[in-house]
């Protein structure tokens, strides 16, 4: 069974269909890219999978469950988290207060308790900090922990909200142009995080523009234009596929 | 982190019992009842700083829950149910220790409810209306909310000015006094209870501080944070962003009505100025001063902006005072004054006065304002027009 | 209810809300030039009313009215250029709370100048007792007065932005500030102007209708909160939507002080304010807007 599967799903804003009957499915444990040129639809492709914008048509149902219709909130419950394009980290936390967030939802303590400090939520209290450890640890960036995590460099934020989105462990990540304003060695070395993710047991959905990261890493790729899929399949059959290289390939440059 | 908490909330109390001393030992004790109500007032502070500075939402009605509880606490234990005494509900009541005999007013005596359960009443319906209210208004956003949270004071404004049974403009007199533990601690405004009073307000805020200061370091608290740093991120790791507002909406709204409860039966009694938009105004005016998210900072400027109001140290000119403030806060430091960078506003001043000679359109004056801009600073890029 | 009741309430309603859809447009004049809801809105109107029944000792009460207006006009420019103008790119809340903050300094400076005393201008033509019959019901000429002068700004304002060339510029302005004012607009003076024409119209509005419902220094808010209503109602920025929801308002209101204690009158149309909010934010005849989350 498909971990997450989109069927026919669709959605206008205005006058212009952003994103127009694309059905696909992820498998456990693989690594999946969304490629396409920029305005092909493939952020409101992820903020329709992840509960963001409500589809106007079309399914989404992950681990065997519809999340049709569910909060954001409710999806990321559900096993599904995320990055953003254009980083959005919490203002006036540490990195590693970035990253607890993210275990958010593997914790219950909840008003009264909170204000009543009760030994059961400081020992769960500690449980999350402990793992956001782990996780920063995991990607390299323990030693970022204690900073302010807005003051970082991108990179650096772009590893935090990484750990933020797997913190809570998460079945499956999507990851919204992780390379975006990274420099080659980093983008190498996030390359290499991705694949120890996925090594980890999460699957990987993610959107690039970076041809080198995505053709390297990814099992399968599915190319997106004006809303539309042209093309499914592995890298290297995607590559070869003339129309992909007329409408994207050719167009930039690769 | 616990540990300072406690050492601040130490020092506090130590600073309000070295106050206390002072005040009675120079022959000024009389001071003790304005810093005792000016302690209720700083509940209501506290309540909206959180809702403010950490939820990030505004509230303009905040005096309607202050209302509520005291309304509620004063309506119960004044309206007399001695005629009605046959009922059975009432002498079931009667008979289960609601219902209190006293003294009345014009001799003969009333049946009315105990302070204690009409004490629990007015919190629990002032959750209640923050709950209803807050579901449908905190889904509002900007100067929506704003006016949203306007209507609704309003709306309770009007109702306790319009409504008979309130006392209309008069408002309810001869509340009684509050014996929360009988014998040994009374809520009631007369000289012989002075000292015992100022401390349980003083306990009660220095109690709500740690409270407060607890939630704030725990995973609501962290959640809450998130959600004013970045909404849709703290979403997409699964935080329930309306709900988390709501319940620190509601959570102000009890704070709010412990308040109002008490002072009620600290005056003997509570008017319709309690519950009218200026005094809402005020709130906001003094959580603005202290500093959005700034337990501690709304605590320094309640208390004392507060006393000075109620010393009469305005004069007539109470409410413009703070209409004054709340301009000059926001102009100059939206952050509060603790992060008022005085240099910074008089080199701006200047840059004003003399302006650059190219027109610059739109300069992004925003980040110069100061940090901690807290629910002020944030939505300026949603105002997409 | 009577035909002739009937008629009397309705026409009750258009007065009180032809003043509203002025207070209304105001807000909207504003709302489109800088994106500010201008919560003092309502002391205009105040500020007119009071300044020409004082003015009116030693004026006949058409100077009277002209000098309230320009006095008003001047306190709506000042309130510009002194705090508005000093910000750039502040979000929604800061700017309404500056507002509020606004509105409590004039309706003090308004206490202190003037009282706790209810204040009007006599009426313009006849008296108290002067009516004329519409339908069944008794008329005072001073409703023809405010509705007629209200719709005379109406109109006013509207050609005033649809043909002339001040006025195609403050919609230029509007529309895109930096692209205005890369046009060469004067774009700070524009908004200042629209300052001071929301001025006017409310400081008008406040003396055509001070002989009907007086003034006081504290009515201010009341009319701020409903002239939000109605700019809302028709979706901020529309004006002849504004004119209609005035209407509407002001006609419901009036039916309602017969079923319920005129006291719950204001809470009247903050119960309509708060369903529209809940239920439509974008306003009846508006287009959606990003309102909520």
């Amino acid at each position: 069974m498909a971990l997450l599967e989109v069927s026919g799903i669709s959605k206008r804003f205005g006058g212009v269909a952003a994103v127009q009957d694309v059905s696909f499915r992820v498998e456990p444990g693989m690594i999946k890219a969304i490629i396409g040129p920029n305005g092909a639809g493939k952020t409101t492709l992820f903020n329709l999978v992840s509960g963001f914008v409500p589809p106007d048509k079309g399914s989404v149902r992950l681990g065997g469950e519809s999340i049709q219709g569910r909060r954001p909130h409710e999806v990321a419950a559900r096993g599904l988290t995320r990055t953003f394009q254009h980083i959005k980290l919490f203002a006036g936390m540490t990195a590693l207060e970035n990253v607890m967030v993210g275990r958010h939802l593997r914790a219950r303590s909840g008003f009264l308790s909170g204000m009543l400090h009760l030994p059961w939520a400081r020992r769960e209290d500690a449980a999350v900090r402990e793992r956001a450890v782990e996780v920063m640890d995991l990607l390299g960036i323990a030693a970022l922990a204690p900073l302010e995590a807005t003051a970082l460099s991108y990179g650096q934020q772009r590893a935090v909200e990484l750990a933020r989105a797997l913190a809570s462990d998460p079945r499956i990540v999507l990851l919204d142009e992780p390379a975006a304003g990274l420099n080659m060695r980093e983008t190498r070395e996030l390359a290499k995080l991705v694949s120890k993710i996925r090594d980890r047991g999460v699957t990987v959905l993610l959107v690039e523009h970076d041809m080198s990261l995505v053709m390297g890493i990814s099992d399968e790729v599915l190319v997106l234009s004006y809303g539309e899929k042209i093309a499914e399949a592995a890298p290297r059959e995607v590559q070869s596929d003339p129309e992909v290289v007329r409408i994207y390939l050719g167009d930039d440059g690769c | 982190m616990l540990d300072s908490r406690f050492a601040k909330i130490g020092i506090f109390l130590a600073a309000a019992v070295a106050v206390e001393r002072i005040a009675v030992l120079s022959g000024a004790g009389y001071l003790l009842t304005q810093l005792t109500m000016s302690a209720y007032y700083t509940l209501v502070a506290l309540g909206l700083s959180l809702l403010m500075g950490y939820a990030g939402q505004i509230s303009l009605g905040h005096a309607g829950f202050f209302a509520i509880g005291g309304y509620t606490s004063a309506a119960l234990t004044t309206w007399d149910l001695s005629a009605r005494h046959a009922e059975p509900v009432v002498a079931a009541l009667s008979r289960a220790g609601v219902l209190v005999a006293r003294a009345g007013a014009f001799g003969g005596d009333v049946l009315v409810v105990h302070p204690w359960p009409a004490f629990l009443c007015a919190v629990a319906l002032s959750a209640a209306v923050a709950f209803l209210v807050g579901i449908p208004v905190l889904k509002l956003r900007g100067h929506y909310l704003a006016m949203a949270t306007l209507g609704v004071g309003t709306i309770l404004s009007s109702i306790a000015v319009g409504t008979a049974a309130l006392g209309a403009a008069d408002g309810i007199s001869g509340v009684p006094p509050f014996d929360l533990v009988p014998g040994l601690l009374r809520v009631a405004g007369n000289a012989p209870v002075r000292i015992v009073n100022y401390y349980v307000a003083f306990g009660l805020l220095a109690a709500a501080m740690l409270l407060l200061s607890n939630l704030v370091w725990s995973r609501v608290g962290r959640a809450l944070r998130a959600i004013h740093g970045a909404e849709d991120a703290a979403s997409a790791m699964g935080v329930d962003v309306a709900r988390y507002k709501l319940g620190t909406f509601v959570l102000s709204a009890v704070l709010a009505a412990v308040a109002g409860s008490l002072l009620t039966h600290f005056n003997a009694g509570i008017g319709p100025s309690e519950v009218s938009i200026m005094k809402s105004v005020r709130y906001v005016a003094i959580v603005a001063v202290g500093g959005m998210g700034s337990l501690w900072g709304a605590m320094a400027a309640s208390l004392s902006l507060n006393f000075l109001s109620l010393r009469g140290y305005f004069g007539s000119l109470d409410d413009a005072v703070f209409g004054g403030i709340l301009i000059a806060v926001m102009l100059f430091s939206p952050g509060g004054i603790l992060s008022l960078d005085v240099r910074g506003a008089i080199l701006a001043l200047l840059r004003r006065v003399r302006p650059p000679r190219a027109p610059a359109p739109e300069p992004e004056d925003e980040a110069a304002a100061g940090d901690g801009v807290g629910v002020l600073g944030k939505e300026a890029g949603e105002e997409g027009r | 209810m009577t035909g002739d009741l009937f008629l009397q309430f309705v026409i009750a309603g258009l007065t009180y809300g032809a003043i509203y859809a002025v207070v209304g447009i105001g807000f909207n004049i504003i709302y489109s030039a800088t994106g500010i809801i201008n919560f003092a809105q309502g002391e205009f109107v105040m500020l007119g009313g009071m300044t020409a029944v004082s003015l009116h000792t030693v004026l006949p009460i058409p100077l009277a009215i002209a000098g309230a207006v320009l006095v008003t006009m001047a306190v709506g420019a000042l309130i510009e250029v002194a705090l508005m103008r000093w910000l750039s790119g502040p979000s929604a809340l800061r700017m309404i709370i500056i507002t509020i903050g606004v509105s409590i300094l004039v309706r003090e400076a308004a206490l202190l100048t003037w009282g706790q005393q209810v204040r009007s201008l006599p009426y313009f033509t006849g008296n108290e007792v002067t009516s004329f019959a519409i339908g069944g019901a008794r008329v005072s000429p001073q409703v023809l007065w405010t509705v007629g002068a209200c719709a005379a700004m109406v109109i006013l304002v509207t050609v005033f932005f649809q043909w002339t060339m001040l006025g195609r510029q403050m919609r230029a302005c509007a529309a895109n500030r930096v692209a205005a004012s890369l046009c060469g607009l004067p774009t700070r003076n524009l908004v200042t102007l629209s300052f001071a024409l929301s001025a006017a119209m409310g400081a008008l509005a406040g003396c055509v209708v001070s002989p009907i419902t007086y003034t006081r220094y504290d009515i201010g808010a009341g009319l701020a909160i409903k002239g939000f209503t109605v700019a809302i109602l028709g979706g901020l920025g529309n004006s002849l939507a504004a004119v209609a929801a005035g209407l509407v308002l002001g006609v419901v209101e009036s039916f309602s002080v017969s079923l319920m204690p005129a006291a719950y009158k204001d809470a009247i149309s903050i119960a309509v304010l708060l369903g529209i909010l809940f239920v439509r934010p974008s306003g009846i005849f508006g287009e959606k807007e990003a309102s909520r989350a």
